[in-house]
């Protein structure tokens, strides 16, 4: 078991990619949280998973919603940059939906949620027993809906409709349209419309997951694993011995955990920085700190 | 006091559980429904569900001696804690009518622990259960971890975080502690834990029918960004692992 202060404890990290190819093409990078979800689903490790798709109302708009077969899983494939808030779902996957073992995807801070949950359930009755696969995603920052809009809409002169995909990298926000248009806006921008929560957020990489999950630290097409927890660790082991995913040595690829452990490092080291500037953020009265 | 048994129900919903945690760690010595004594005893820790009518002389009298002869009270369900739907009360029912004046107990007397949530869950409270089984006769690591597990309820027994633990809840504490203050980061637990399903995701963020509210308090402290700790959450797999050994039949 590796402790690290900023990724967390884990007991292995690889760099993977799903060797289903109908899973990878609509997929961000490695297909790695489709790939096990649907796995854990075949076996029934899972009976259903909580994540998000887009509304089908509106362009790029996520919503929650739980999964029950691999081509409901598909749905869910791809990243959009704007807030889903999976577990509000997470009492009602196990009452309408009748999910005994239940799976989710989720940001780092949905996973502190998820496991506040099952410590303290305060309003979770039955539910802390039946979470059987939660995969957590790495995530800088997060945006609203709306801001999302107005990156792409205003500074961005696309409509939204007309896009096809979203990332962020390279210091840049990068947005795909359908007929080959590439519009990309530097981060200084971006910045100001990021959901304020996200600046107390102490974690980057999903540590409380049972597998976490993210593109940074492998090449296109691939993703860098943490495997964390006893339940991630079997699953895991399952599917790669079902053949579920193609691996490489962390070590052996670019950029490379180093890239990871920066990122990490610098997220939460300005987002203590901000906890404590929050402290003085008036005249001898400050905004509260939620961490005990 | 004055709740509806429904915490008292939520603690024997835990069924086989319950009986092992009277075998192996409780001694049952009050309990108006289920146990037949009068009087309130010498108790190491009392669990206190409803509000207490001030109303009703009685209730006041076994509130205060409650605090007397317990050395930890617990507030258990959101009644007791916070008031929830008793808050809403205004007399005028029969046959008491003149009952119309209810408070959380904290409002009397000094409360230690909370368990809150209408009704609480069968889970929470064999997990609280537990922990202070732990704390007062487990070894050192387990003192510490109970000890951990235990602070933020205590806390919350103390008005920490306000707004919640300070005898009066709302799905506006959302709003108030932790949308105003900048936190809210769109996971949708309040949603989740909110019995009367007065809360749903719009945009990401809470939106409350307070028409609907009862004042439980369970959105707020189901929260992450209410109160968190990372020395529990980190945690979170041998705290699992310890209190299903101490549940294990
Ligand atoms: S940055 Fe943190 S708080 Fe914001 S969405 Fe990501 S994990 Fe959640
Ligand atoms: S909004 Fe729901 S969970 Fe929150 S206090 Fe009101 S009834 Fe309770
Ligand atoms: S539980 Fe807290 S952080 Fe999560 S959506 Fe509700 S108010 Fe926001």
């Amino acid at each position: 078991m590796v402790q690290d202060n900023f990724l967390g404890n884990y007991t292995s990290c690889v760099a993977a990619r799903s060797t289903n190819r109908g899973i990878l093409a609509g997929s961000q990078d490695g297909g790695i949280a489709t790939g096990l979800l649907a796995f854990a689903l075949e076996q029934g490790i899972i009976d259903g998973a909580i994540v998000s798709m887009v509304d089908p109302s509106e362009p790029w708009k996520p919503m929650p919603f739980v999964a029950t077969s691999p081509e409901e899983l598909y749905f869910a494939r791809g990243t959009r940059y704007s807030l889903s808030p999976n577990l509000a779902l997470i009492k009602e996957a196990t009452r309408s939906y009748g999910l005994d073992k239940v799976g989710i995807v989720g940001t780092p801070c949905q996973m502190q949620g998820l496991r506040k949950g099952q410590l303290y359930p305060i309003g979770l009755r039955d539910v802390p027993d039946k979470i059987a696969l939660a995969v957590g995603i790495f995530c800088m920052e997060n945006f609203p809906y709306q801001s999302i809009i107005q990156l792409v809409e205003d500074h961005g002169n696309t409509k939204l409709e007309n896009v096809v995909k979203m990332d962020i990298g390279k210091g840049k926000f990068w947005i795909y349209t359908e007929r080959g248009a590439v519009v990309q806006l530097p981060l200084k921008i971006t910045h100001k419309y990021e959901q304020p929560g996200c600046h107390v957020c102490l974690d980057y990489v999903s540590n409380l997951a049972d597998v976490s999950t993210g593109s940074v630290g492998t090449p296109d097409g691939w993703s860098t694993v943490f495997v964390r927890s006893k339940k991630g660790n079997d699953v895991w082991a399952k599917a790669m011995a079902a053949g579920c995913f193609e691996t490489k040595p962390i070590e052996e690829v670019k950029p490379g955990l180093d890239l990871v452990t920066k990122l990490a490092t610098e997220k939460i080291t300005k987002n203590r920085k901000s906890l404590e500037e929050r402290a003085k953020f008036g005249i001898g009265k400050g905004l509260r700190n939620p961490y005990i | 006091m004055s709740g509806c048994t429904g915490c008292e129900v939520a603690i024997a919903d835990n069924y086989a559980g319950l009986l092992t945690l009277l075998d192996r760690y409780v001694d049952w010595v009050y309990d108006l429904t289920l146990a037949d004594v009068r009087h309130i005893p010498e108790m190491d820790v009392a669990l206190v569900e409803g509000s207490v009518c001030i109303n009703d002389h009685l209730s006041v009298e076994e509130i205060r001696e409650t605090r007397e002869r317990s050395k930890i009270v617990v507030a258990l369900g959101a009644c007791a804690c916070t008031g929830n739907i008793t808050r809403f009360a205004r007399g005028g029912q029969q046959n008491q009518p003149q009952h119309e004046s209810f408070v959380a107990i904290g409002d009397l007397i000094d409360v230690d622990v909370f368990i809150p949530g209408c009704a609480p869950t069968p889970q929470m409270i064999r997990n609280v259960c537990v922990c202070a089984y732990l704390l007062l006769k487990g070894n050192d690591d387990q003192k510490a971890l109970a000890g951990a597990y235990l602070k933020p309820l205590m806390a919350a027994a103390k008005c920490d975080p306000a707004p919640t633990g300070c005898g009066h809840a709302c799905g506006c504490d959302l709003i108030v502690g932790v949308i105003n203050q900048g936190l809210c980061m769109a996971c949708g637990a309040c949603a989740a834990s909110c019995p009367v399903r007065a809360i749903t995701m719009e945009l990401g963020k809470p939106n409350i029918d307070r028409e609907l509210c009862i004042k439980c308090g369970a959105c707020f402290n189901q929260c992450p960004r209410s109160w968190y700790s990372f020395d529990v959450t980190n945690q979170y797999e041998s705290i699992m692992e310890t209190i299903d050994a101490a549940m294990a039949p």
